[in-house]
This record gives structure tokens, sequence and C-alpha cells, in this order.
């Protein structure tokens, strides 16, 4: 029961990484229908400036807490500016163009920003310092949950909460349905749409880097590739749950964390991505379009 | 028509007969060092250091007066790592009388070769040729080498952590990548060899995943005493650090791929007290300084791969053929397991296999941040 316990803390807290990148994708496709395959590459952009930023602190002589609250701000608010500029740089132009179009420019820009990093910094893997302050609270419960992954699960699911909240009950929330509803209609309503586009980005952004800054933090090491494999594994769990849908995305992530926390706990790690995708198939075998998805008629 | 063409045949016979006969004739009295591999093509590199390595030695020695009261003398053949070609260069050698032979460079080629120098009985010596089964086989008796074999890492893991450390429950992992998985696979070859070893767990983990607590969750629960990892530094270094904050004690063993201050500067003090085989440290020896510099002097640039182990090769061949006084196979493939030659890469003699002893791998610690050899 103990090994059933592990096992399913640590699938919540690799479903919880899934679940904060894959976010970002859904609300993209939401919105433009367009998968944004740079979403990864922002997420190890937040990873690398909270590493940047805590060994400047670090070296000033700061330590815990406001080393971790610190290197986070500044991490979420550089890699929200990336998506920001990304969406202006690499979609914007390309709105009035077929859908093919702003793929391939993801595609080209995903590739442009693990070269840059790689170059900028180091094609070496890093030690990412674990942030985390030792706390007599974190040291009480760390005989059933290790603090890392209490801190991971835990920050998700205030994040995850907050979104839903902001969605449902702020006027900027509302603005956001709209335009993915029926982006033009919503226009038509006086929604500046082209804010709103923006406003995606940056949240999903900060949703990733805070994503990138818990799993490094975790893990303890990250290179510039990170967000490659990340990215896929959560545009997975966007899909598999839904695209498009904000729930489908957080259920998503769950189910493909705890399925393959599962799987390589009870059959082998062997066939770690077999499992993952393997359920996506299921799934979307017997319901095309994701487990919270609402199947809707292509628009034309 | 048929007398016609069965005098055609007896021309081209007699005139092949008159080459070999000349040039047999010409260069009687020369030891002939036939040196094979790849030259040309994609694995040049691999190649060509080791050509360069027996052309030192042979000017060295020619220019002392030879061996024997004979000069030496080189025969290069290119065989670009084919096994095609490996054939039809023995071939070639054979007939060329080569006495012994430096070389082939890849495995594969290494074996097609082998089947003719054993039937013209020719002793061979290659510098870089790593597949198990050359010297393990019992095949090839005229084989030899100055490169550890394969397996030679997997077995000194599992006999370090079995009769060194005295381990007995062991967790198997590797990245599925060829280097770690083979290397996986021999060192649970090697500890299910003793009947008091366990290996409770064998799985591959995924490069680049996310998180690896699961897998982590799995050794912890096997109760497995050590963990051998078969793979590179990134993701071991992930393992070990998840490991040590779960408060797990488990040692934690593993390959070349991890003996690498990456792995340490990542680990960081999670990677204290790890075990990882590595190639023994030639570095400080005077004989392997003096070879790369003569390197250096005679070509002007650092010396390519395996430059030090056909180095010795080369040394360890002509030191037998000195003691054995002769160029006779029996009495050189006696001589190269009966006297110690001392070479770059230490006191090297053979064994009955025909592998170098003393070559190959050490285990090193990580003790206070740097890999340390253990004697």
């Amino acid at each position: 029961m103990n090994f059933f316990w592990d096992l399913l803390l640590g699938g919540l807290t690799r479903g919880s990484i899934y679940a904060l990148i894959a976010l970002g994708y859904t609300m993209v496709y939401g919105i433009l229908q367009l998968i944004n395959f740079a979403h990864g590459e922002i997420y190890m952009l937040g990873a690398f400036t909270a590493l940047i930023v805590a060994s400047i602190l670090t070296m000033q002589g700061l330590t815990g807490l406001p080393v971790l609250i610190l290197a986070g701000l500044v991490a979420v608010l550089y890699a929200s500016a990336y998506g920001f500029t990304v969406e202006k740089i690499a979609y914007k132009p390309l709105r009035q163009a077929s859908r093919l179009s702003p793929l391939i420019s993801a595609i080209g820009m995903s590739i442009f920003l693990q070269n840059y990093v790689m170059l900028a910094q180091t094609s070496d893997f890093l030690p990412f310092p674990n942030l985390l302050p030792p706390s007599d609270f974190l040291d009480a419960i760390s005989v059933w949950i290790g603090p890392s992954d209490f801190v991971i699960i835990v920050t998700s699911a205030v994040v995850m909460i907050a979104l839903s909240l902001l969605l449902k009950f702020t006027k900027m929330g509302r603005a956001m349905r709209a335009t993915a509803q029926d982006r033009e209609m919503a226009m038509l309503t006086g929604v500046d749409v082209n804010r709103i586009i923006s406003r995606t980005f940056i949240i999903g952004s900060a949703l990733a880097a805070i994503g990138g800054i818990l799993i490094a933090s975790h893990v303890g090491r990250i290179n510039f590739y990170i967000g490659f494999n990340a990215g896929i594994k959560a545009f997975t769990a966007a899909v598999l749950g839904g695209i498009g849908s904000i729930p489908g995305a957080m259920l998503g992530g769950l189910v493909l964390g705890l399925a393959e926390s599962f799987g390589t706990g009870y059959i082998s790690s062997d066939y770690e991505s077999v499992f993952a995708f393997a359920i996506l198939i299921l799934i979307l075998i017997f319901k095309p379009d994701g487990i919270l998805g609402r199947s809707s008629q292509q628009k034309v | 028509m048929k007398n016609k063409n069965l005098f055609r045949w007896t021309a081209v016979a007699v005139l092949l007969f008159f080459f070999v006969a000349a040039s047999y004739a010409e260069k009687a009295d020369t030891i002939k060092i036939g040196v094979a591999g790849s030259h040309t093509g994609d694995l040049a590199s691999y190649g060509l250091p080791s050509v360069r390595a027996a052309e030192l030695i042979v000017k060295n020695l020619n220019a002392k007066g030879g061996l024997l009261g004979k000069k030496l003398e080189l025969i290069v053949e290119d065989e670009a790592c084919k096994p095609e070609l490996a054939t039809n260069v023995a071939t070639k050698l054979v007939s060329a009388h080569a006495h012994a032979v430096i070389g082939h460079i890849c495995s594969g080629a290494t074996k097609a070769a082998l089947g003719t120098y054993k039937d013209a009985g020719i002793i061979v010596i290659s510098p870089s040729a790593t597949s198990p089964e050359l010297t393990h086989s019992g095949q090839y008796p005229n084989f030899h080498r100055t490169i550890a074999p394969d397996d030679a890492q997997g077995k000194l893991v599992a006999d370090f952590a079995t009769k060194t450390l005295k381990l007995r429950k062991f967790a198997v992992l590797h990245d599925k990548g060829d280097y770690g998985k083979g290397f996986a696979e021999y060192a649970k070859k090697f500890l299910e060899a003793s009947p008091e070893v366990k290996v409770v767990l064998y799985e591959g983990l995924t490069p680049g995943a996310v998180d690896y607590s699961a897998i982590v969750q799995k050794i912890r629960y096997s109760g497995a005493e050590a963990v051998v990892y078969g793979g590179y530094h990134p993701e071991a270094a992930s393992v070990v650090q998840l490991m040590r904050r779960r408060n797990m004690k488990t040692v934690f063993i593993s390959d070349d791929g991890v003996k690498d201050q990456t792995f340490i500067k990542v680990a960081g003090r999670a990677a204290e007290g790890v075990y990882a085989s590595g190639p023994k440290d030639t570095t400080k020896n005077p004989l392997a300084i003096a070879a790369i510099s003569e390197h250096k002097k005679a070509y002007g640039a650092e010396p390519g791969a395996f430059y030090l182990n056909a180095y010795s090769a080369t040394l360890a061949l002509v030191n037998a053929i000195a003691k054995a006084k002769s160029t006779k196979y029996a009495a050189v493939h006696k001589a190269l397991r009966t006297y110690p030659t001392d070479t770059p890469l230490g006191k090297i003699k053979f064994s009955v296999g025909g592998d170098a002893i003393g070559v190959g791998f050490s285990m090193y610690q990580v003790k206070n941040g740097v890999y340390t050899e253990i004697k």
C-alpha cells in the first residue's frame, strides 16, 4: 500500500507539471486554433532564468525563501515577456495566413529558442539548486511525501484554482472565453481581441515558467533541451483532456502523469512512454475530442 | 579454342609466380609487420593513429639496427573497417609473408580477417577491437589486443560490488541506449554468476524524462542494496539526487559514461560516494608522455584515437619477437604470454585468451567532489 501511495504522489507531481504546461497549449489553441510548439521552450527559459537569478542572489549572500520568491518572480515575468514577444513576432503577422503557416513558424521559434539558449548559456547540463528552504513543517511531512513533491502539488493546485477563478469571474476571463468561442463575434461586441491573445500568451507562459522552476528544482538539473520532452508530454496531455478545454488540460496532465507513474511502478519503466501514448490512443478511439473536449463541428 | 585458353592461363600463372618469387626473394631478410585497419573513409580517424604509432616505433628500431639483426618493414593495408575488404587485406598480407599484424581496427573487420591469419599462423594484435567474443570464444588463438573488451567494465563493476563491497541485492538500470544497455547486460550477467547474488530489478529508464521519482520508488521498495546504472551522467545525476533526497543510502555504481566531472557538478553533494568505472589513468606514465611528444614532434599534432593502444601493441610485439629470438608463431605466441613489456599503457603481458592483462578499467569513487581511483 505504501508503494501505491508513493507512486500516486509521484504521478500527481509529474502530472501537475504536465498540467501546468498543458494549460498554455490548450488556452492558445482555444483562442487561435494554433499549436504553439514554442511553448516547451518557454518552460525551459523560465527554469533557466530562475537558475540565473538564483545564482546571482546566492552570490550576493541571500539564502532561503527570498531567493526562491525573487527568482520565481523574475522567471515568471521574463518568461511572460518571451511568450508575449514570440506571439508578436512569430504569430501575429500570420494571423490571416493559412493555419499551416503559424504552425511552421512555431516550430521555427522552438528551434530558434533552443539554439539561442544553447549558444548563450551552455550545451552542458547545469545543476539546479534545491530552492526550497528547509522548514520544520516540510521535515515533519517528509515521512509521507517528499518536500518538493508537496510544494509542486500544492503550488500547481493553487495556480490552477486561481486561473479557473480568473477565467470565470473577471472581465478579462469573460473576454477570453468569448474570444475562444467566437473570435469575430467577440470583436463585434467590443473585445480587443489582439490584447486578449497577448494576455493568453502571457498567462500561459507564466504557468509554464512556474512548472519549469518547480520541476527543475525537483530533479536538480537543466539544459537547453528539457523543453522538448516536457512540451511533447504536455501537448499529449492537452490532447488527452480535450484540446481547448481548460479543465481538460488539468485532467489530461494528471491522467498522463499517473499512467506513467503506475506503469513504471507496476510493470516496467522500459515502457513509460508506451503507457502514456497507449492511453492517449485508447481515449482518442473512444472519445476523439479528448476526455472533456466538446465535439464541435469544424468551423469553415 | 580449348588449347588457346589453357595456354593463356598457363601464361598468367607463370607470370604471377614470377612476381611472387621476385618480391619474396628481394625482401627475404626483413621482419614484416602488417598494419591493417581503416585508413580511409568515415572511420579513418580510428585507424591512422595506429599506422603512425607503428611507423614511429619501426623508425626508431631501424635506426638502432633493427631486430634480430634484420630491418623491420611495415606493410600498411586499408580496409575502411569493412569486413569484406578485411578478408582481402588478410589474404594480401599472408601472401606478402607478413610475420605479424597490428590490427584490425573495427571488431567486425577483425573477425572477418582473423580466420585467414589463423590458418597462416600469423600473430595479430589489435589496438581497438573490443568485441568480447574475439578473445573469449577460444576460436582465435592468434588474436591479442591492447584494449579492454566491451564486457570488461561490466565484469569489473560486478566483481567490485560483490567482492570488495560485499553487496548481495542489486537493481540494474540502464538508459536503453547501446552503450548503457550493453554495460547493464554484462553487469547483470556477471552479477548473477555468483549464486548468492540477486538482481531484484532490471529496467530501462527514459532519457530526458521530466521526472524519475517512480523508478526511484521502485528501487526503494525492491530492497536493493545497490544500483548498478548503465548510461550517461545526466540521468544518473537525477536518479542519485532523487535517491538521496528520499534519504536512501543505496550504493550507486556506474560506468565510464558517469565518470565525468559534469556528473559531480550537477549532482553536487548527492554525488559523494558514488562509484564509477573508467579507463586507467595513463597520463602520468612517462612512456605515454614520451610517445605523445614523439608524435607531436613527427607530425606536429596531438595523436588520435587508439594511438597509445597501437603504440603498446607494437612495442609488445617487437619485445616478444626479441625475447623469442624468432618470428616463428609458436615462439612469439609464448613470449607474448610470458614476458611483460613496459608500454604507455603500463606493464602488460597477455592472458591465455589474448587480452592484455593490466589494461583497461579501474574503479573510481567520488570523494570531496572529485573522482579518485580506488587502488
